[in-house]
């Protein structure tokens, strides 16, 4: 079925504007996506009508907002098909989510000399927590690497699973390259060593079916804001036994039982990991965007991003100079690139001269650039509002910038 | 040899000539950048590199009967026409002139609005290393 994108489009009032005085094509959706007018309006109707402090208010409008806030976290709990929505945590981010598994997690079950197994694909964000981890314990830091397209060498990542591993943190699709790891063989493989596992599905949750209960994940770390929701907020789900068995992630108010100067006891789940004021505003209006998306529907939004990763291929590969970067057979929708003898910085800079919006540099995954050669990459990464007349425009022009060194 | 301001002048009025269009601009600059003189690559070195610059820029100076000689290179073709620019303006002056020198080309031609504000900090710090090698030879040429 294809999508009824010009209606799509109608709803993101941020894409119809000129940059440069060119119509503005935005290809940075692996960086942030735009924001529906649903989401707006929430966010604004919020502070309008029903702001106030959430659990704990004796009012009308705690209650609203309570209510509300609540309703986004069965929402998140259906998204991905959680047990029960106590397994669903707010967080700034899925750099916040999976710092809280470092810290928490780490506190109580990781020793020294254990081990913990990350790729090579990995974003900073899921490297650094580890690293700093692991200097604390004394334990170690393995890395599985991986071929010449951008995808890990399984049979190496099962070499590295020994009975001192306690956690794999992999990444569901990469950033970078938009290579989509077979995490079903990864989390099967780990479990039966007794290892856990956390999913780092920044890059997948807006483009691929997520069930946690099928995949039998630990832990799942995502970012609304790249799930067309607010920036700021991010969800960690993690199984229950696992939140109950660790300690708390910050102290203060929300996460608490009871307080004495002797004692303070805990809350239950979530809340336990929920310290302060939460993100309350923008928790409401990512119910919003999930409302979107599943309006529309994952397998939808799939097949329309398939198509246009498929048709910027058909249409770049042939431009004399262009060099693909991470040419995975199964791939979210991330064109990653480089023009001969051109810097990706200049690249993106006449792009966006042609209000084309794209990322360039490392991504944050230096390791990988370093792993393939690289300084860094252009990269056009496509949402469900994108069009084939955009891809077109992306072709052209970096057809005419490869010229300038390429003829 | 026109002075600094004359120079400054003549880029000024350049690029009033490309008008608001950036990509002719951005074309412009990055044309620039090829007109560099040829950087010796035994130079292209750690101790060379300017820090503070997202790209990679090299920047070695010489000093010759009482002026300063630059030379410079990037991995970019964008910042190589932007240090062309100050090359060309600061090129072959007294380590005087150079320190005392104010750029206002730079913000006379918008600068800040066609390579964003991460690109503009890059170029704040060529301009500072510049001056820090007329500097050093004042300091020299004193003692």
């Amino acid at each position: 079925m294809d999508i009824a994108i010009e209606k799509i489009r109608q709803s993101f009032p941020i894409l119809h504007q000129e940059v440069n005085g060119k119509p503005l094509v935005y290809f940075d959706n692996a960086a942030t996506t735009q924001k529906p007018q649903s989401v707006i309006d929430s966010l604004s109707n919020y502070y309008n009508h029903d702001n106030a402090n959430i659990h704990r208010g004796a009012h009308a409008l705690a209650d609203r907002s309570t209510g509300y806030f609540e309703k986004t976290r069965e929402a998140v709990q259906q998204f991905i098909n959680a047990k029960e929505s106590a397994e669903i945590i707010f967080t700034k981010g899925t750099t916040e989510s999976i710092n809280l598994v470092a810290s928490t997690f780490g506190r109580k079950f990781i020793q020294a000399g254990d081990e913990i197994i990350i790729s090579t694909l990995e974003h900073h964000s899921n490297i650094v927590p580890w690293q700093m981890l692991c200097e604390e314990k004394g334990a170690f830091l393995k890395i599985i690497p991986i071929n010449e397209v951008g995808e890990i060498i399984f049979e190496d990542f099962e070499k590295l699973l020994s009975p001192k591993t306690k956690l794999v943190s992999i990444v569901h699709a990469s950033n970078a390259l938009g290579t989509i790891n077979p995490v079903e063989r990864i989390i099967e493989a780990a479990h039966s060593i007794g290892a856990k596992v956390l999913l780092d599905g920044a890059q997948s949750t807006s483009h691929l079916e997520i069930d946690v209960q099928t995949l039998d994940c630990d832990f799942l770390a995502f970012s609304a804001h790249k799930l067309y929701g607010p920036t700021g907020l991010g969800v960690l789900f993690g199984k229950r036994e696992l939140f109950e068995e660790m300690p708390p992630y910050q102290g203060g108010g929300e996460m608490i039982k009871e307080v004495s100067f002797e004692k303070t006891t805990y809350n239950e789940i979530p809340f336990k990991f929920e310290a302060g004021t939460p993100n309350i505003g923008d928790v409401i209006a990512f119910k919003k965007a999930l409302d979107f998306i599943k309006e529309i529907g994952k397998p939808n939004i799939k097949m329309h991003e398939d198509d246009l990763l498929a048709y910027a291929n058909e249409l770049l590969n042939p431009i004399n100079g262009f060099i693909p970067v991470g040419t995975a057979s199964n791939k979210v929708s991330v064109l990653s690139f480089n023009i001969k003898e051109m810097h990706p910085f200049d690249v993106g800079m006449m792009l966006d001269a042609k209000g084309i919006a794209v990322r360039t540099g490392h991504h944050c995954t230096q390791p990988l650039m370093k792993r393939l050669g690289l300084e860094g990459t252009v990269r056009a990464s496509f949402a469900v509002y994108n069009s084939k007349s955009e891809i077109e425009k992306l072709a052209e022009a970096v057809a005419q910038i490869a010229r300038i060194k390429n003829k | 040899m026109s002075s600094i301001q004359e120079v400054q002048n003549e880029i000024i009025s350049e690029f009033e000539i490309l008008g608001d269009d950036k990509e002719s601009t951005i074309f412009y600059i990055m044309e620039l950048g090829s007109g560099l003189e040829k950087f010796p690559e035994n130079e292209q070195i750690e101790e060379n590199i300017i820090k503070g610059c997202q790209s990679k820029v090299w920047l070695i100076a010489d000093e010759k009967d009482g002026k300063v000689h630059f030379q410079a290179d990037s991995n970019t073709d964008i910042t190589k026409g932007l240090i062309s620019l100050l090359i060309r303006v600061l090129n072959d002056r007294t380590p005087q002139e150079i320190i005392s020198a104010e750029l206002d080309f730079i913000h006379k031609i918008g600068m800040g609005g066609i390579i964003g504000s991460q690109r503009s900090n890059g170029l704040a710090a060529m301009i500072k290393q510049m001056k820090l090698y007329a500097l050093a030879f004042q300091t020299k040429q004193i003692s």
